[in-house]
């Protein structure tokens, strides 16, 4: 806990740094009708520099043991994480519809372990009601793809 | 003012499409207030798209409804699984939970609905009254008293919010160079995009409420190895009436988490400290205190109560000063700005349907929400029978449609997974989420009061003590400040020194 806690806030104060570094390049002073483009971000990263140093010492003077995230923690995590990567990086090939079937169906089926028949199911029932709520009813467009496309849509 | 207002604001709310919209905001509300990783903040970001094409009466009736409905949904989840939905749910598991196991989920439940119910209509009254006066003193404001006004917004969180308040400041900060982000319409340049033009634009709060709570959520839950041990709610129409003739003993409960709620809730982040500050004043005042923690009743109407009542109260900043008061009310906030009205006092005298449809819409919501859950407990605690391989994938497929809607845009998917990542991180490390929100919605609204006051006083940050009630505010706001600072001193000078050595005192 101790070593994210750390790595967190030097983190957030290298982020201070960098706003500093750009609102001195906008100007952080008066300009001709009041203050310059850089002023207001100038104050916040330098007081998120300040903010940050006070909560690495903190940190540092703390001793804990317990760690940010166990091996069993990571597991499940990251077994959220990459397939919804995976599905936000398929909707830019597929649309959002065809990779919310595949993602949802593997998701399902290696996780869940359910029987194939409540795989396909669910994978293409979801976003078929996604696809009428969003496109038909609200009128609100979604990323499409090449399914749609010979769909002709 | 009053009560030909009212009655006008019930004209708008009472009309068959409003109560159908509220309806169904209700409807939806609960199952997000019952799914893991969906809560009422980022179910109304995500239904927001869906909302640009309505008259705005009916949008925020939709988006308000929702909020109450998940409020209620939290509830369901305290008392029947242990899982408090939302941060100001955790009181309630405190005595609901054990109930259920004894077999009396249903009058725990009853109970939970009920002061629910009682604290909302508690806060709804009194904004009936305020609003339209505190939108009249608002009126006199200018930017300075607007300034310190966002000030006071901020300490809160600091000084109050409970956690470690150097976090909080950090998160603030963040929230609030994020907004800075992206061009500066005030001078025409372009602040920190350092070159990407996918950095132009800045970065949506609705993307990182969906992110921060949504994603982030669903992470932490997954971490936590979720499993629903069910219970069955054991709910019918005779637990219903029984627990409604005990419910009245509890009367000084009720009246004391209503005041707490409603006094807690109108500051930013109150919604928690106001449930847990119930609980603890029904246990202290209570004639068996032992029994609390172990099923007694007044253990879920304290806090539910509170939580309500605090929930209600973050609307009436919203409406009267455009500054809201929980990362929900922001959301909303959003919404008004996106529909085309210019949230803040003015609001009362340009479009009083809005307002007093909203606030009747508060009414009817929270009458048509009490009755609902009662009737519907049932169904909707079953949607956590879901296998949890079927609803986590379905939920972050709705938090990423709900992230594109917004600006058609893929970019804006990614930071979502990005701020997913950040929440949860965040949340470990005990930097609070609602603050970051709160600056990264204000940011544009508070650097924009602090260009004008500054150019009204050539540059002097003197105006914002000399002018009378920005004085006072700003007074107030730089004591919530230093409070974390002041209270380890006082304990001090008081003799009942704080635990020693305890690096957290800051």
């Amino acid at each position: 806990m101790r070593l994210a806690d750390l790595l967190t806030a030097s983190f957030l104060a290298l982020l201070g740094g960098l706003v500093v570094f750009d609102a001195v390049r906008l100007g952080i002073g008066w300009g001709t009708d009041g203050p310059q483009s850089g002023f207001f971000p100038f104050w916040l990263g330098a007081l998120m520099i300040v903010a940050c140093a006070a909560v690495l010492f903190q940190a540092a003077r703390r001793s804990d043991g317990t760690s940010f995230v166990t091996r069993q923690q990571l597991g499940p995590v990251l077994k959220v994480l990459w397939p919804a990567i995976a599905l936000v990086a398929l909707t830019h090939w597929l649309g959002l519809y065809v990779a919310a079937a595949l993602y949802t169906g593997f998701y399902m089926r290696w996780i869940g372990r359910h029987a194939w028949l409540t795989v396909l199911g669910v994978a293409i029932l979801f976003p078929l009601v996604t696809f009428l709520v969003f496109e038909k009813w609200f009128l609100v467009p979604m990323p499409k793809g090449p399914l749609e496309a010979w769909l002709g849509y | 003012m009053g009560i030909e207002n009212l009655l006008l604001g019930f004209h708008v709310a009472i009309t068959p499409y409003n109560l159908f919209v509220a309806v169904v905001g209700i409807t939806l509300g609960t199952v997000i207030g019952v799914l893991p990783g969906l809560g009422g903040a980022n179910g109304v970001a995500i239904l927001l798209p869906l909302t640009f094409t309505m008259p705005p009466t009916s949008a925020i009736i939709l988006l308000t409804s929702l909020y109450w409905g998940a409020l209620f949904g939290g509830a369901i989840t305290s008392v029947l699984f242990n899982i408090p939905g939302e941060p100001w749910s955790v009181a309630t598991t405190f005595d609901g939970y054990p109930l259920a196991r004894q077999g009396q989920g249903g009058q725990a439940l009853t109970a939970a609905f009920t002061s629910s119910f009682v604290g909302a209509l508690f806060s709804i009254v009194l904004i009936t009254f305020f609003a339209p006066l505190l939108a009249e003193v608002a009126l006199k404001f200018g930017p300075p008293e607007f300034f310190a006004i966002q000030l006071l917004t901020f300490s809160s969180f600091v000084g109050l919010g409970g956690g470690n308040p150097l976090k909080s400041l950090v998160t603030i900060l963040l929230g609030f160079i994020l907004a800075a982000v992206g061009l500066d319409i005030v001078t025409g340049q372009l602040r920190m995009t350092f070159g990407f033009v996918d950095l132009m634009k800045g970065f949506d709060f609705i993307i990182a409420v969906i992110g921060l709570f949504g994603i982030g959520e669903i992470l932490l839950s997954v971490e936590e190895g979720l499993s629903f041990r069910s219970i069955p709610t054991g709910m019918n129409l005779r637990v219903v009436l029984d627990t409604w003739k005990v419910l009245p003993r509890y009367l000084r409960t009720f009246v004391r988490g209503a005041f707490i709620g409603f006094w807690m809730g109108f500051k930013p982040g109150g919604a928690t400290p106001a449930s847990f500050m119930s609980y603890a004043f029904a246990k202290r005042f209570s004639k068996n205190p032992e029994r609390f923690g172990k099923g007694e009743l007044e253990g879920v109407v304290a806090p539910e109560t509170a939580a309500h009542a605090a929930g209600v109260a973050a609307i009436l900043p919203m409406i009267t000063l455009g500054i809201p008061g929980s990362p929900t009310a922001a959301v909303m906030l959003g919404g008004l700005i996106i529909w085309g009205l210019q949230p803040g006092p003015l609001l009362f005298q340009e479009k009083p349907e809005f307002v007093w449809g909203l606030i009747a819409s508060m009414y009817t919501g929270n009458i048509i929400g009490v009755l609902m859950v009662l009737a519907f407990v049932p169904l909707f605690a079953a949607i956590l029978r879901i296998p949890f391989a079927i609803l986590t994938p379905v939920i972050v497929v709705i938090c990423a449609v709900g992230s594109y809607a917004v600006h058609s845009s893929m970019i804006d998917v990614w930071y979502m997974l990005i701020f997913g990542v950040v929440g949860y991180v965040f949340k470990k490390l005990d930097y609070p989420l609602a603050p970051l929100v709160l600056a990264l919605v204000l940011g544009d609204l508070a650097e924009n009061a602090l260009r004008q006051s500054l150019i009204m006083s050539q540059g002097s940050l003197a105006i914002f003590v000399t002018r009378p009630i920005a004085g006072v505010i700003t007074a107030v706001a730089i004591f919530f400040f230093a409070l974390p600072v002041l209270t380890p001193w006082w304990r001090r000078i008081q003799g009942t020194a704080a635990p020693s050595g305890s690096p957290r005192a800051t």
